[in-house]
């Protein structure tokens, strides 16, 4: 856990005191990714360095775990928090595997524990250890130093991580990877982690939390859906994009939007039959599963009435499924893609959940709006 | 970029070799070996005073160029360093004609005058290596937990190790063309030969102290050239 308290940074210039940071009150629960977000010069490294005092702070506290990090000396708490630089920072004289160590070097481990973990981390990334361990950072390309830089700050296994700008210096493709990747990492390993951001589409998609500065000051701290769908006020609505309610989608799964209440017949059943169950839920289609429950046709409700037969007959094979794990925009995606407005919804082993539909998706992303109503 | 740097440590041998086949051709290499005994003499006066007063610059030179650079200097480095550079535009002569004059005649004040020209390229290689480390390098170890002098010795050195070995690398080859001028000041070595030579217009004692000269800095560079290639991590070394 990290609490930040009254936390304040004067920079006395030259040219008159810049305050960087104005009195940040925030927490960010353990094994939690908080994102620092907002323009530039608003002041989220400043507030990140505070935390590992790179920059010493003017007035206020940081808490990790509740000990007061004034208590400690700089070296025992920088060694006992992970940092990763937007340059990645990787030292070039060393080779990939000395790089990794530094930390666990530093803390006295044992130098083949050391080595074992390094090999395990970079495994853990994808790079192969016999390969990547005694190479030299230029021997690496841009993302794979990206990697390494993160599985270093991981080496002494620190409970809490500071991140500044981490994907920064990489394209937009390799970055969504890494992001993913390091998503499935955080996932197991739990981190409290710090990680400032200039990108909105970032922010919410690794945030738990999303704290947006302004001028020093901190004007939001929500979940991301929350920051998208209430920004306090012009500043963060602004921020956040006109578009905010479509980047909404990327934070709700196909799961939980689908509705369960469509009718799912088998192709031996009668149109009759159909055409019942279908009346019954008030439905325009039913969808034809086989017999190990995969959607795999949908008949029309017209048809079941207008006809007679078993649904073999007359059934329409399907075009387009959603994973159930997708997020909402990958399915919105598909249902234009397709020019459809619903799609039956598979588990990953291709059983059937429900259908997404256009009329739930814009119910699912209303509901916080209702919410919000209220209070 | 390998081949071209071994090219230019064999260009100046072959046009040894080409210049000795002209020389034998006048019968003056019979001249220059008829000196070989003051030769081995005088190689190992003229190597003792480039290893006393290089080793001295490289014991002190690297050191100021850290010192230097190091942040609590920061107002006064770049004056010191100016002063510095106003200091290697004094004709080495000169600098071995004051260093006399203080020191007297002898071995001491030719170490002495060679040290202080071979000083200068060291103190400013190591000084501006270290400046150009790339400041998140040591923000990224400061981070990490290290300590001042463990971002020295694990990262800042390192990384600008190759740079200190040029300065090095410069420094000698002064000192072993300056240490030619020692014999003017009582310190020996081959300028003995080259000196006489000149004076008693004797062309084969000249070359008899001028080839081994000219064959002493193209080896000395060699040796530092090894050693810049070798001891520098290859994560930063631009010639591996
Ligand atoms: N060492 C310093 N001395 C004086 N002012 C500083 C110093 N460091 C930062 N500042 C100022 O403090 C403010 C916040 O800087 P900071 O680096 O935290 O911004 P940031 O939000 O990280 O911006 P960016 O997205 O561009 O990295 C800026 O106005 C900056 O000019
Ligand atoms: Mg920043």
């Amino acid at each position: 856990m990290i609490t930040l308290e009254n936390l304040t940074k004067v920079f006395e210039t030259p040219s008159g005191p810049i305050v960087a940071a104005d009195h940040v009150n925030m927490e960010v629960k353990e094994g939690e990714i908080c994102v620092l977000l907002g323009p530039s010069g608003c002041g989220k490294t400043t507030a990140l360095k505070m935390i590992n005092r790179l920059i010493p702070h003017t007035s206020g506290k940081v808490f990790i775990n509740g000990k007061d990090t004034d208590d400690y000396n700089d070296t025992e708490l920088r060694r006992s928090i992970g940092y990763v630089i937007q340059q990645i920072g990787l030292f070039p004289n060393m080779t990939i595997e000395e790089n990794i160590c530094v930390v666990p070097q530093l803390l006295g481990w044992d130098m083949g524990k050391a080595r074992t973990r390094a090999a395990e981390l970079l495994e853990m990334v994808a790079l192969d250890p016999a390969v990547f361990l005694k190479r030299y950072p230029k021997e690496l390309s841009g993302g794979q130093q990206q990697r390494v830089g993160v599985v270093r700050a991981l080496a002494a296994d620190p409970p809490v991580m500071l991140m500044d700008e981490p994907f920064g210096a990489i394209d937009p493709i390799n970055r969504e990877i890494i992001q993913d990747e390091f998503l499935k990492m955080q996932a197991t390993l739990r981190k409290t982690i710090m990680f400032v951001s200039h990108d909105i589409d970032e922010a919410v998609k690794m945030g738990d939390k999303v704290a947006i500065f302004r001028a020093g000051k901190l004007e939001q701290f929500d979940s991301p859906d929350d920051i998208l769908a209430h920004p306090v006020n012009d500043f963060i609505a602004d921020f956040v994009g006109t578009d905010r309610t479509l980047k909404r989608l990327r934070l709700v799964k196909v799961r939980d939007a689908v509705d369960t209440t469509v009718p799912t017949v088998s192709k031996q059943d009668t149109l009759e039959k159909a055409g019942s169950l279908m009346t019954e839920h008030d439905k325009e289609y039913a969808v034809v599963l086989d017999r190990d429950a995969r959607p795999v046709a949908y008949v029309l409700r017209g048809t079941a009435e207008a006809q007679r037969g078993s649904v073999a007959d007359h059934h329409v094979p399907l075009t387009a499924r959603a994973n159930a794990e997708a997020d909402l925009r990958t399915a919105v995606s598909e249902m234009f893609t397709h020019d459809i407005t619903w799609l039956p919804c598979v588990e990953s082993n291709g059983k059937y959940v429900g259908c997404v539909t256009q009329n739930g998706i814009t119910h699912v992303l209303g509901e916080t709006y209702r919410r919000g109503g209220e209070h | 970029m390998f081949g071209q740097s071994r090219f230019a440590q064999v260009f100046p041998l072959i046009l040894a070799f080409l210049a000795g086949m002209g020389i034998q051709a006048t019968g003056l290499v019979g001249d220059i070996v008829s000196y070989s005994s003051d030769i081995v003499y005088l190689v190992q006066q003229h190597l003792l005073l480039v290893a006393v007063s290089g080793s001295l610059a490289i014991l002190f030179g690297v050191p100021l160029g850290v010192w230097l650079s190091r942040p609590a200097m920061r107002g006064y480095s770049e004056s010191i360093m100016q002063t510095l550079n106003v200091g290697t535009t004094i004709p080495t002569l000169a600098l071995l004609a004051l260093s006399m004059s203080f020191l007297g005649i002898g071995f001491l004040p030719s170490i002495f005058g060679l040290f202080v020209a071979s000083l200068l390229p060291i103190v400013r290689n190591a000084y501006a290596g270290l400046l150009a480390v790339p400041p998140y390098l040591k923000e990224s170890a400061t981070g990490m937990g290290m300590k001042a002098w463990q971002i020295l010795l694990r990262v800042e050195l390192p990384n600008a190790l190759f740079v200190i070995f040029a300065g090095i690398r410069t420094a000698l080859a002064i000192n072993v063309g300056t240490a030619a001028l020692a014999f003017l000041i009582g310190g020996g070595g081959l300028g003995e030969l080259i000196f006489t030579g000149i004076d008693l217009m004797d062309t084969g004692m000249l070359l008899a102290g001028a080839v081994p000269t000219a064959l002493l800095a193209v080896l000395v560079d060699f040796v530092v050239g090894q050693c810049q290639l070798r001891l520098v991590p290859r994560g930063v070394n631009p010639l591996r």
